[in-house]
């Protein structure tokens, strides 16, 4: 009998029943609010990013790049297994680069003869201290950090270092030159 | 039983009758219709796909491999997908354009505007997630960079660079995101929109009645369309129907044919260590990719982006001085102003590239004034020649106005589209593609 029913809602309620039942409304709303709410926490929970536990000598642990005099000044070395660059300047001077454009994330592969890292996806270049000498980039490479102890050069890969370019005090030197 | 089928089901979303003057092939160009059964073509691909692929970085490219290799018919259900979701981008653009064209944005169809902007954006996140899951060079490469730009997006950016990747770089859980919302949410956002969009249609009354430009002249006021046969409806089954089977029949085709000529890329497996060289994005992101060579970073990847969204979103809620829905291009003098802005357009963008190509390469000042300076003087320079010319006439709605500004705009950004995907080689330099 569904037209009784509607009868019954339709039909003029008591005047006092009116805010009893906007009132009803409201709590219905802020529950419906409430368990939205929830749903979009839930799915946050679901999607955060994680962490990923570093492994053994890969990225994102201390590596251990060799002796000093195994790089000539002027030169870069690829680690590939760090995904970083070792760069002697001509100072003696050594920085760990961040083999990632800081464009947009290509690997910038190191061109021998121009002496310039060339990002093959937009075209930015960077020179062997890691400054963007070319648009679109607009920062330098990043920097890992460098410790040099006993002669031995040390990157840590987990201690990434964000910069907009170039400055002395960023090269680490052996303790005698 | 079929009939019930056929009245229940086929024709759920479908009025009984429609205007027969709207069956026109020059009024839709079917192009909606085709869009639909390319989504389900997708869906049935789709699904066959699933069942061979394993959504991990070590099984992923593997899978493809054999699918391609050793399933019976596998490769050609991957280059129907691949071909299938190339051409929805395409026929769905397109649809955008006439649906634009033939003022079919106005009331009562303003919401129906917006919710097809929502299928776009369903349509490109489909092919965006879509495009990592072979785990090949190509799929990596694309997302690292088009991930990369989020970097750019100030404030929330890189937490939302970090959400998206799953985690601090492109891995499994990226691979995993994109593999549940490219085969669970896209498909669910298509059918919900998809059946919305449909009941708007036919909450309309269906489609926009076509016009002829000079029936305008008859009652600018209220913008009605003439009375009479224009009107008279017909009869959905089988008029109709036939006309969408015919069109379903082009697009089934034409997607085999493609499918059965030219294979899917698969390069080799992704390589976090080497970067291809050039690193492309697909062509329906090319116009993008070029702009991110011409200006900061912020500016191609937030800015523009951003207003161009909102124009397209506010497109069917100005104040428009007519309504004229169903003729092509507003009025004759439309045609001329439209065909005007789409060379002025389609110049501005290959002046600016050449320019700046040329002064970026000079030095750092020149390259800043060339991907700033120049590209507002270009369109300063437009705009008042535009509003010279435009206002001498003085004979103009409003509506004509905000055509050209669209048609510029889609002229500029189609050259852009052309030359990243067409004129950009190794290094991304400018070049002939033979
Ligand atoms: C997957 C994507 C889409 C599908 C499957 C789809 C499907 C359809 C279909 C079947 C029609 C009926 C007539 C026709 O073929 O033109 C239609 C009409 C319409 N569409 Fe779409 N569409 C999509 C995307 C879009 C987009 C991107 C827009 C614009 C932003 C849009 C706006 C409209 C409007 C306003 C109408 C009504 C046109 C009129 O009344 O003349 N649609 N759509
Ligand atoms: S990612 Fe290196 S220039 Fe764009």
């Amino acid at each position: 009998m569904p037209h009784t029913v509607e009868n019954r809602i339709n039909h003029d309620p008591p005047a006092e029943e009116a805010p009893r039942r906007s009132f009803l409304n409201w709590i219905w709303g802020g529950l419906g609010l409430a368990v939205l709410a929830e749903m979009v926490w839930l799915a946050g929970a679901f999607l955060r990013p994680r962490r990923r536990a570093v492994r053994g000598g890969g990225f994102g642990a201390v590596i251990d790049a060799g002796p000093v005099e195994r790089f000539t000044r002027g030169s870069v070395t690829a680690f590939p297994r760090g995904r970083f660059y070792l760069a002697r300047l001509e100072d003696g001077g050594f920085l760990a680069l961040s083999r990632e454009c800081t464009h947009l994330g290509c690997t910038v592969p190191w061109d021998e003869k121009e002496g310039v890292f060339r990002c093959p996806c937009h075209a930015s270049v960077f020179d062997i201290r890691g400054d963007a000498i070319h648009a679109p980039a607009t920062r330098a490479l990043d920097l890992f950090q460098v410790d040099i102890e006993n002669d031995t050069v040390r990157v840590d890969t987990g201690r990434r270092r964000r910069r907009s370019a170039f400055q002395a005090s960023q090269a680490a030197y052996p303790a005698r030159t | 039983m079929t009939l019930r089928l056929r009245k229940y089901f086929l024709l759920h979303f479908r009025p009984k009758t429609v205007p027969e003057s709207t069956l026109a092939l020059t009024l839709s160009w079917g192009l909606g219709g085709l869009a639909a059964v390319l989504v389900l073509l997708q869906m049935g691909t789709g699904l066959l796909l699933k069942f061979a692929y394993e959504p991990t970085p070590q099984g992923a490219y593997a899978s493809i491999q054999y699918l391609i290799a050793d399933v019976p018919f596998g490769r050609l259900v991957r280059n129907l997908h691949h071909w299938g979701a190339n051409l929805l981008v395409g026929v769905v653009v397109l649809h955008l354009l006439r649906v634009c064209f033939t003022g079919a944005f106005h009331a009562p169809r303003r919401l129906n505007w917006v919710i097809g902007l929502g299928l776009l954006t369903t349509v490109l996140l489909s092919n965006f997630t879509g495009y990592l899951l072979p785990w090949d060079q190509l799929a990596y490469w694309a997302v690292t960079v088009s991930t990369g730009m989020l970097e750019y997006i100030p404030g929330f950016g890189p937490v939302m660079q970090q959400w998206i990747r799953g985690g601090p770089e492109i891995g499994a859980m990226t691979l995993r995101l994109f593999f549940a919302v490219h085969t669970a949410l896209v498909p669910l956002l298509f059918a919900v929109l998809m059946g919305f969009h449909f009941w708007r249609v036919r909450r309309a009354g269906g489609l926009v009645i076509p016009r002829k430009a000079d029936e305008w002249r008859g009652d600018p006021e209220s913008g009605e369309p003439a009375p009479g046969p224009a009107r008279e409806r017909v009869p959905a089954v089988p008029h109709l129907i036939v006309r969408e089977a015919a069109m379903a029949a082009v697009g089934v085709a034409a997607v085999l044919l493609l499918a059965v000529a030219v294979d899917a890329p698969l390069e080799g497996p992704a390589n976090p260590g080497l970067s291809p060289n050039p690193t492309k994005a697909p062509w329906y992101f090319a116009g993008f990719q070029e702009l991110l060579l011409h200006v900061h970073p912020t500016v191609a990847v937030f800015i523009v982006p951003v207003m161009a969204t909102l124009a397209l979103a506010a497109l069917p809620f100005w104040r428009y001085q007519a309504d004229p829905g169903g003729i092509w291009f507003i009025s004759r003098s439309g045609r001329r102003s439209a065909l005007a802005a789409a060379l002025s357009g389609a110049l501005a963008a290959i002046l600016w590239i050449a320019v700046d190509h040329g002064l970026a390469s000079y030095s750092a000042a020149t390259g800043r004034f060339s991907s700033v300076g120049l590209p507002l003087l270009l369109l300063a320079a437009f705009a008042a020649a535009g509003w010279g010319s435009f206002g001498k006439r003085g004979t103009g709605l409003n509506n004509e106005g905000v055509q050209v500004a669209f048609v510029f705009a889609a002229a500029g950004f189609a050259v852009m589209t052309v030359t990243g995907a067409v004129f950009r080689g190794e290094g991304m330099a400018l070049g002939w593609p033979w």
